[in-house]
């Protein structure tokens, strides 16, 4: 019997997440067009639904009916299975985000997370290595010189800034002693946020999400001016919406680590004031909201660089990356030492 | 002044290749400050029209679509003499003409008519010679904001007479007008 309430608790937390890291992803890409119009004074989409809402659907529904072109490529299932490896590595990141501390429902806690992994943070870095395979495989059997280039410069780049992100969260994991993201939510109740103690490792471990993800100013896997939509030259209707997609389901997952491991997660101020007068239902709710808000602002934030910074050059991305990034992490990971030593 | 310095708009600016600070180097400060600048465009008024709802004031020489023009007594003012075709600089306009029948004399003012008048809107440049040119004041670029609407086949784009005249209400209106005053 427990074993089935187990399933039934687990099972409806994970098809909540996917089910709201879709809805995200699918609302991201309204987001972006909308946040893009308005930074360039124009007023965006806002002819399919009120505001444009419904715009994400149009396009859902324009992309399932596109032709479905295979190139003249010998790996046909590898082209299959490029964008799914993208689409299921950007979803199952999710599993180990505490979205909220717990639910009390039918005389039960119900944790809202969907596994508490010890070591949920090399777990995300796992997946996310894996997520460069999505690309690369997806862009070495589309047979194109274009998606080739761009999946060597995918891959190196995501190399280069796992190092320098790995590095920044170091000097977090120093300060926690834990692995695990509950844990370190957990540690940064009633405003103790890892980003007023550690400001350097924050801004490296931004930059890296930015480069991780392919996002402008280091979206150069997908440079349209060098490499014409790189990756996803060879690809059209859904498989190439996965692509797509899966960019948006990354930009959600990794604003919501950004905000799980420097932005305090779920907590705010005054939230077990909050548990204790107004109940762990509530109190929880207002955490949930809380999470969305910082993560809405993270993907905001995400959509706003990308409309004020030009792309990289691709030299310029590794001097960024091995000569600035690296070597500043290492400096923040002996400062930190230092620090710990000194005063604790 | 030396001619260098010189500068009429007073808008010169000097390109320099000046190394960067430290802090330039480090772009944070600068990407903050570009982030500052796009921030405020965010809330600035947008310059969309959005067109079907809201129409673009069009300035008063505006040309829109052409009307073949009747006169006081409804009749078709064009005698087809060509001179519009013959100034169109894009070759949009072509005509047949024909000789008026006695009983036609409400219809056509002159003793030859156009039977056909075709204008390719796709040719059309919208630039007014052959309102200029015509001797009979019949075809006008008339201020209406109505352009070619899109449409899926060429064909459709050639517009012949049910088009360009002028609708017999408006004519019986302006003489109404006319007389009025």
């Amino acid at each position: 019997m427990d074993t089935t309430t187990f399933i039934i608790e687990k099972g409806t937390i994970i098809v909540v997440v996917f089910a709201i890291t879709m809805l995200m992803a699918m609302y991201s890409t309204w987001a972006e067009r909308k946040v893009a119009a308005f930074l360039q004074d124009r007023v965006g989409p806002n002819r399919a639904g009120w505001g444009g809402l419904l715009q994400p659907l149009a396009d859902g529904l324009k992309l399932f009916t596109k032709e479905e072109f295979f190139p003249n490529t010998p790996n046909k299932f590898l082209f299959i299975l490029g964008p799914g490896i993208a689409m299921s590595t950007a979803l199952i990141t999710s599993a180990v985000i505490p979205w909220g501390d717990k639910f009390h429902i039918f005389g039960k806690d119900v944790v809202l997370q969907a596994t508490d992994l010890d070591v949920s943070i090399l777990y995300i870095f796992g997946v996310l290595s894996i997520g460069v395979y999505g690309i690369m495989i997806g862009a070495w059997a589309s047979n194109n010189k274009y998606s080739l280039m761009s999946a060597v410069r995918a891959s190196s780049q995501m190399i280069s800034y796992e190092v320098a992100m790995g590095l920044a969260i170091i000097s977090i994991l120093m300060m926690t002693g834990s692995l695990s993201l509950k844990e370190i939510t957990v540690q940064q109740a009633e405003m103790k946020w890892n980003i007023f103690y550690q400001p350097l490792a924050f801004v490296i471990f931004l930059v890296c999400s930015f480069a991780e993800t392919n996002r402008t100013p280091f979206d150069l896997a997908e440079c349209e001016s060098e490499l014409i939509g790189g990756y996803h030259t060879e690809y059209s209707s859904m498989k190439m919406g996965f692509y797509l997609f899966a960019e948006y389901a990354n930009m959600f997952i990794s604003a919501t680590i950004l905000s799980v491991v420097f932005l305090g997660g779920y907590n705010y101020p005054g939230m077990e004031w909050a548990e204790q007068n107004w109940g762990v239902n509530i109190a929880n709710i207002i955490a949930i909201a809380v999470l969305f808000a910082k993560i809405c602002f993270f993907i905001f934030f995400y959509m706003w660089i990308r409309w004020t910074i030009p792309r990289f050059r691709y030299d310029q991305l590794m001097n960024l990356g091995w000569k600035i990034l690296i070597p500043l992490a290492v400096l923040n990971i002996i400062l930190t030492g230092i620090v710990m030593v000194l005063f604790n | 002044m030396a001619v260098e310095q010189i500068s009429l708009s007073g808008r010169k600016k000097v390109v320099s290749n000046k190394e960067m600070t430290f802090i330039e180097k480090i772009y944070l400060l600068t990407i903050l400050k570009g982030l500052w600048i796009t921030l405020k465009h965010l809330f600035r008024r947008k310059v969309t029209i959005k067109y079907p709802e809201e129409i673009r004031e069009m300035s008063p020489v505006y040309r829109g679509q052409h009307m073949l023009m009747r006169d006081d007594e409804g009749r078709e003012r064009c005698t087809a003499c060509g001179l519009c075709a013959l100034s169109c600089p894009a070759e949009a306009i072509t005509m047949k003409a024909e000789e008026r029948k006695p009983e036609e004399k409400h219809l056509y003012r002159e003793e030859k008519y156009a039977s056909i008048y075709e204008i390719n809107m796709l040719r059309c440049i919208f630039c007014g010679l052959c309102e200029e040119a015509c001797p009979k004041e019949a075809i006008f670029l008339t201020k209406s904001k109505k352009i070619a609407n899109a449409d899926y086949s060429r064909e459709d784009f050639i517009f012949g007479k049910d088009k360009l005249v002028m609708p017999l209400e408006m004519a019986i209106n302006n003489t109404k007008s006319n007389t009025a005053n």
